[in-house]
């Protein structure tokens, strides 16, 4: 193991012009810059994802608003939807994935580098694709326009007959594109995970990131299919005058539905089990302890990978199945609830006992286990299928998946922004601001998605532009609102923490926490080739073995 | 425990006071939604407020699961807060790690063996529930009716009955006695939409090329407000939905006053005369005339309904004009084209559909 690093280029060579900084950007196939890559891409459209679901609450501020149009209102959260889940949320998390996997498996790139670079510019190109509907949607019909079929796009709704012009094929085309830009990824996940682990880390060694990352990569491999096979025949259906989808034809909506679902769902975990990622890694670190339960939490996660193949119908009660084939459903969507509580309770487990430093990143981690607590149980009050029919496709839905990916997902990610920040720039965070931000979101959080439950319960639809007043709705979704805000400053507050320390952070050196993976054995940020000398490693903790050599992790595990 | 038991369990005081705790704790749950619903008129479509048979044992159901899941939430949510106090990092630093503990298989088994159970026990309550919605039968009162989906309004038919309306459903209350409950068969004549009136009953969508079906027994008489609660459009938004539940003798009554043909008086003619000359009998019937279109709400009987346009607006004379005139001031996105009459023209119009009982 070794911190050394080899000149590549000549010390103190004159600073290269702008284009060619960007030309080496645009053409890179460095592990490490296509991650940072990928994260920029993904924090761009946060940002306009963002813009997307303020215009819809400014809109449901009061009943009968008038900001947006009803037509301006569905564009609204079907880009919204569409945007978070393909371009920020996916890419996100690739990007993570593709900057901390070899590094900690102490390889030097991913498996296929010029793969890697052909899946982040098809997922660019797929983003760029959708929101060119804007302008391009209506093709010659008019002005431009964007998808309004909802992000899940249920069939009749995508015919030709209730949607003219070219957004849903904008929309369609965008997530066939960014779908194999995922499966290019996920394949080479798949075999750097599998090919170019370092002498001495077996499957039993690597570290938990790792673990879980292979297991999205295989999730990805299969889920991805079906959503295209469903892309490729919406596109039949609309341009060739096939009629799988198309009602009106004989073809059948209940068919979209299934293959939306029996991707859909999976994707759910896709992008959650990178976020237990990143708890299982910073956990850990700053509770001074060694995951709790390591065979138990990868077999969990294994577990939550299996099972979620099965539980796609979940979304679908109200469609009328039958009996059987609800309890079904039920049945599996409820045993879910077992590996991701077992995770729940090891975190805990690691915490136990430990010295507990509460760091940015450690203060979201713990926002993280609150708020998946409350989401995987509002999650198991809509596994109750009767339960469901009341709740489903209600703003209690609506707050619940965003409890899972804002209060989940997104805290998990904030933690991970802070802790490989000082990896990825060489420069610390500011700690102040960092907490500031973590404050500020966690309260526009709860004011927005806590009270956003009620409206459901009080029997309010989503989707609605706007809804009738003396039901009882108006006071909640004023409230929910008024969270927007205070989520928006803080995500000023992130970007520009994130702008000032790059610049003027403090230096990090290679390893700011006193962690134990190999990452932070290398410099901060980490030369082209990752590691001088390819590291040999006896146990899941290499670093702590390295500082600990009178109790190293080897004589345990 | 079975669901069985659990109703039950749910009779004895002791359940009762349980059931009670567990009302409380939805309510702290989800900050007193149930109490600031006491303060509106029924007009607020809780869910927590069922007022018929399958409405009601989802809300036992639903009970039965916030208890659990309040109870999972507490266990946890201490340890995590003990946890976050207790292992707080404190200086002095001694620069000593804590003991590296790695795990513990019995601590391992025990947090998989019970929620396994937990799960187990939910599930068959779960599955009672749904058996028991799903496998009712139909006993010899029942009201049929047929519900059809429109881009952006319902469509309702009796079809033992003979009566066709729209956007407010009558059914009659049930007496345990005399059952009547209401099964409605549900589809769609474009796209997916769904039926929601939440304290009635659960919701089920409307698909097109699909049959489902629904069924309520309502125990209140009352005006239950819901709406679709499956994006089907641009004005989704606004196919609002009202079941009345009538007494029995309400119910006779209207669906008497409903078999009624149209017979509007000659001083409407001339409304009456553009109305058939124009594009309205493209889509609309008035039974008795040669209007017979089916693309929009049957009128035969619109001065019953106490709205117009699915709900979006009050069935008064401006708000009938208004809609006739430019159905987008009301409800943007709305398939009713402007019928671009004069004002005398539509003033005429509007009498003639004022005169429909």
């Amino acid at each position: 193991m070794s911190s050394e690093s080899i000149a590549l280029t000549a010390a103190g060579a004159p600073s290269r012009p702008l284009s060619d900084l960007l030309y080496s950007w645009v053409t890179t196939v460095d592990h490490k810059r296509l991650g940072i890559l990928y994260i920029l891409y993904a924090i761009s459209f946060l940002v306009i994802g963002g813009i997307e679901a303020t215009i819809m609450r400014i809109q449901l501020i009061v009943p009968h608003n008038h900001f947006v149009s009803p037509q301006t209102f569905n564009r609204m959260f079907t880009m919204h939807g569409t945007t978070m889940i393909f371009f920020v949320a996916m890419p996100v998390l690739f990007g993570f994935g593709n900057y901390l996997i070899p590094l900690m498996i102490g390889a030097r790139d991913m498996a296929f580098p010029r793969l890697n670079a052909w899946s982040f510019w098809l997922t660019a190109f797929g983003g760029l694709l959708l929101y060119f509907s804007f302008i391009g949607g209506n093709g010659l019909y008019g002005a431009g326009s964007a998808p309004d079929v909802g992000w899940f796009a249920y069939a009749p709704l995508t015919a030709k007959t209730f949607s003219i012009g070219h957004s849903t094929d904008f929309w369609t085309l965008g997530l066939l594109v960014s779908g194999f830009g995922s499966i290019g990824a996920a394949v080479n996940f798949v075999a750097t995970i599998v090919c170019l682990r370092c002498p001495g880390m077996n499957f039993g060694k690597m570290p938990l990131l790792v673990w879980l990352n292979l297991v999205m990569g295989a999730m990805v491999l299969l889920v991805i299919s079906p959503l295209t096979a469903a892309q490729v025949m919406l596109s039949l259906d609309r341009f060739l005058g096939a009629h799988f989808f198309d009602t009106q034809a004989g073809g059948s909506a209940v068919l979209w539905m299934h293959f939306f679902w029996i991707f859909g769902h999976p994707e759910v975990y896709v992008l959650v089990i990178p976020a237990f990622a990143f708890i299982s890694e910073i956990v850990p670190v700053f509770s001074r302890k060694p995951i709790f339960g390591y065979p138990v939490m990868v077999a969990a996660t294994v577990g939550i990978g299996f099972v979620s193949f099965g539980v796609w119908a979940h979304h679908m009660f109200t469609i009328g199945m039958n009996s059987y084939a609800n309890s079904f459903f039920v049945i599996t969507t409820m045993v879910v609830g077992v590996p991701t509580g077992i995770k729940i309770f090891n975190w805990l487990g690691t915490m136990w006992g430990g010295k507990l430093q509460f760091k940015t990143p450690m203060l979201f981690c713990i926002g993280f286990l609150f708020q998946f607590l409350i989401a995987g149980l509002t999650g198991i009050m809509l596994s109750a299928a009767p339960f469901d029919w009341q709740l489903g496709n209600s703003y209690f839905v609506v707050a619940h998946f965003h409890y899972v990916i804002v209060g989940g997902i997104l805290f998990a990610l904030f933690g991970a922004f802070y802790y490989w920040f000082p990896k990825m720039s060489g420069h610390l965070y500011n700690e102040r601001l960092g907490k500031l931000h973590f404050w500020l979101f966690l309260l526009g959080f709860h004011l927005t998605f806590d009270f956003m439950h009620i409206p459901g319960i009080l029997g309010m639809p989503r989707r609605i532009y706007t809804y009738e007043p003396g039901r009882g709705w108006d006071i909640w979704n004023f409230i929910v609102t008024v969270g927007v805000f205070f989520q928006a400053v803080a995500i000023l507050i992130f970007v520009a923490n994130l702008l000032f320390s790059m610049f003027k952070g403090k230096l990090a050196g290679n390893d700011p926490w006193d962690a134990w993976t190999l990452e932070w054995s290398t410099s901060s940020p980490p030369p082209e080739y990752n590691f001088a000398r390819i590291p040999v490693v006896r146990s899941r903790r290499p670093l702590w073995d390295l500082k600990h050599p009178e109790d190293p992790d080897w004589r345990y595990e | 425990m079975s669901h069985r038991n659990f109703e039950k369990f749910a009779n004895t005081r002791l359940g009762k006071v349980s059931a009670r705790g567990a009302s409380l704790l939805s309510v702290l749950i989800f900050s007193g939604c149930s109490c600031f619903a006491f303060a509106q008129a029924s007009r607020v479509p809780d869910i927590f407020k069922p007022a018929s048979t399958p409405a009601e044992s989802i809300h036992r159901l639903s009970l039965f699961v916030l208890i659990i899941t309040a109870l999972i939430f507490v266990v946890v949510f201490s340890l995590l807060v003990y946890a976050v106090g207790k292992f707080r990092h404190r200086a002095p630093e001694d620069g000593r790690e804590p003991p590296q503990v790695y795990g513990s298989n019995q601590m391992e088994l025990a947090w998989t063996v019970v929620p396994v159970l937990i799960v187990l026990v939910l599930f068959f309550a779960t599955a009672r529930v749904i058996h028991s919605i799903q496998q009712a039968v139909r006993p010899p009162g029942t009201i049929e009716v047929t519900a059809i989906g429109h881009q952006f309004w319902w469509e309702f038919r009796y079809p033992a009955l003979g009566v066709v309306t729209a956007n407010e459903l009558h059914i009659p209350v049930s007496d345990p006695a005399h059952r009547t409950p209401t099964f409605i068969t549900l589809s769609s004549a474009d796209t997916d939409h769904s039926f929601w009136v939440p304290q009635l009953a659960g919701k089920t969508d409307l698909i097109p090329n699909r049959i489902n079906s629904i069924w309520m027994e309502p125990n209140e008489t009352g005006m239950y407000v819901g709406q679709c609660a499956q994006y089907c459009g641009t004005q989704h938004a606004k196919m609002l939905l009202r079941i009345y539940v009538d007494s029995p003798e309400g119910f006779s009554k209207w669906i008497a006053a409903q078999k009624q043909v149209a017979n509007p008086a000659g001083s409407v003619a001339a409304g009456r005369h553009i109305f058939e000359k124009t594009a309205c009998i493209n889509c609309h019937a008035v039974s008795g005339t040669v209007a017979d279109g089916r693309f929009g709400p049957d009128l035969t009987h619109l001065m019953s309904r106490e709205t117009i346009a699915s709900g979006a607006a009050s069935n008064t004379h401006e708000n009938l004009k208004l809609w006739i005139h430019s159905p987008d001031s009301i409800k943007p996105g709305a398939l009713m084209p402007a019928m671009n009459l004069n004002e005398r023209d539509l003033e005429a119009v509007t009498a003639y559909l004022e005169s429909l009982p």
